[in-house]
């Protein structure tokens, strides 16, 4: 776990962090070009992600936001470019570092709410052993799913299942996790109590995160950095810096001046 | 939590009165004791003479007397043992041929066109062939029941494991399970309600097929006893057959479906 490793370096340094992406970063994407059939769907995509950072990428729909998820996850074998998780191709494994949390939960609805999470669980990792049930189990609890791990997905709330998903992309303990929008079914209240949730968790865990999403105000508000996709094909149109303390307040003017800087950069 | 909130909205409010929601299985009864009554007085009255068609009372004699001389057990027995060898020999082979082309396009398109087109042969028209292939033993008619009960167990376990959620399998791949466990965690267990809507179709017909062989070729079994009936103008013993393979059917359905509730209804 990376945790020990982030606890001299607060993860609101945000400027420390971006130093050290361009020094050693844990995800680098290099000129990324993705194709399906005859729509470009990213077009020279640079993108350096620190070690411990949080990086959103926000865009308009259709930029290619999801594509670009995919790529990183190793759903996607065919681009151009390079992109690399701890310095190794996601072609030939990288992508093995890299957890993911879907838009929708997508859990498994015949399993309870372990062995939904027992799927992230690394393949050298035996599900069946009492370690990995201490894991499994710890990270219910670190979502706030204590007693509900006999659960089954069908008797959980939309922002309980989407718990669910994060913690089985944390049992794989990734280097990084990525987050397609994990938060956009639920409703505003649902939604700032999980946004805070996932502070919670990442500040605790020191996992590196990007989440992709389209909601200007949750990435300004969870970021250390904040990368605009845009245009077709889609490309990076600009990174904007969050150089706010955590804990932050979303009412924060500081805040808010960067909501419309990103607004801005998106062309809204 | 939810289940909590369940039982506490039951136990609220006045005591239930004795539910007419009870009885209502029971419904199901009256047509068919109906039936009973108009048969009896058809037969009874003259309406339909005796050789074609006994009381429902000489046909509930003549099962008594073949139980009691013990040679209904027999044949029951013997029946039931080609039904139980002969689908679980074809849902066998049928999930293993299922998963395969569920699982594999190659699979798919070597074996699929072939068996969609063998499954349109009637039962029916095996039996010569079998007989010749097998002789008039035992292999014949559990061959040929399996034969029956592996199509709907091939053709369901196939379309549903091809049918298996797309984004399922991608959480499968993002986190690295692999082929057997993603099979093991992922692909079977969604596929299970198909399997198991196959099997209760193959049961079905092993039914029908082990008809087919016991009215064609055996000294023994419910088939048996149905054209040995014929044989003897016994329609009394036709109607029992009848009525015991309608009998014997219905327990397997029910047996099967309830294994399909416990395990896919939760």
């Amino acid at each position: 776990m990376s945790s020990d490793a982030d606890a001299d370096v607060p993860p609101s340094a945000a400027d420390a962090d971006a130093a050290s992406a361009e020094a050693d970063p844990v995800l680098a994407v290099d000129g990324l070009r993705k194709r399906y059939d005859d729509t470009l769907a990213l077009d020279g995509v640079d993108l350096a992600v620190a070690d411990g950072e949080f990086v959103a990428v926000v865009g308009p729909s259709g930029c290619g936001k999801s594509t670009l998820l995919r790529v990183l996850s190793g759903l996607e074998a065919e681009f151009g470019g390079r992109v690399a998780v701890d310095g190794t191709d996601v072609r030939d494994g990288g992508s093995d570092v890299v957890g993911m949390v879907f838009q929708e939960p997508r859990l498994l609805d015949w399993a309870d709410v372990r062995e939904n999470v027992a799927v992230g669980l690394p393949a050298d990792v035996d599900p069946d052993t009492e370690a990995a049930r201490d894991r499994v189990d710890d990270l219910i609890e670190t979502v706030g799913l204590g007693g509900f791990a006999e659960s089954r997905p069908d008797e959980l709330s939309g922002g309980m299942a989407q718990r669910v998903s994060l913690a089985r992309g944390l049992a794989y303990d990734p280097s990084v996790l990525l987050l397609d929008e994990p938060f956009s079914a639920l409703d505003r209240l649902t939604k700032a109590d999980q946004q805070d949730h996932l502070l919670d968790v990442w500040e605790e865990r020191g996992t590196t995160v990007v989440l992709v999403t389209h909601d200007v105000e949750e990435a300004v508000y969870l970021a250390d950095r904040v990368v605009v996709l845009g245009g077709q094909p889609g490309t990076v149109e600009s990174v904007v810096d969050v150089d706010i303390d955590r804990p932050r307040d979303r009412a924060d003017a500081d805040l808010v001046a960067l909501r419309r800087e990103v607004t801005e950069a998106l062309g809204r | 939590m939810a289940t909590d909130a369940r039982t506490e909205s039951r136990t609220i409010g006045p005591v239930a009165l004795p539910s007419a929601e009870r009885f209502r299985p029971l419904l199901g009864l009256v047509v068919p004791a109906a039936l009973v009554v108009v048969w009896h007085l058809l037969v009874a009255s003259g309406a339909i003479s005796a050789y074609q068609l006994p009381t429902p009372l000489r046909v509930a004699k003549t099962l008594h007397g073949l139980a009691a001389s013990g040679e209904l057990w027999g044949h029951v027995a013997i029946t039931v043992q080609r039904v139980v060898l002969g689908a679980g020999l074809g849902v066998a082979v049928g999930t293993v041929f299922g998963t395969a082309t569920g699982l594999s396009r190659t699979a798919s398109d070597l074996l699929d066109p072939l068996l969609q087109s063998l499954k349109n042969i009637p039962s029916l028209a095996w039996v010569p062939l079998f007989l010749l292939w097998f002789g008039i033993g035992e292999t014949a008619k559990v061959l040929l029941i399996a034969v029956g009960a592996f199509f709907p167990v091939y053709l369901n376990l196939s379309t549903g494991i091809a049918a298996v959620d797309e984004e399922l399998l991608e959480v499968a791949e993002v986190y690295d399970l692999g082929r057997v466990e993603s099979l093991r965690r992922v692909v079977l267990p969604a596929a299970l309600p198909s399997l198991l809507v196959g099997v209760r179709g193959g049961v079905g017909l092993a039914w029908m097929f082990v008809v087919a062989a016991e009215l064609i070729a055996a000294s023994q079994g419910v088939g048996f006893l149905l054209s040995d009936g014929r044989t003897l103008a016994r329609p009394d013993i036709i109607v029992a057959s009848i009525l015991l393979f309608a009998f014997l059917g219905n327990c397997s359905d029910v047996a099967v479906k309830e294994v399909r509730d416990r395990v896919v209804g939760r």
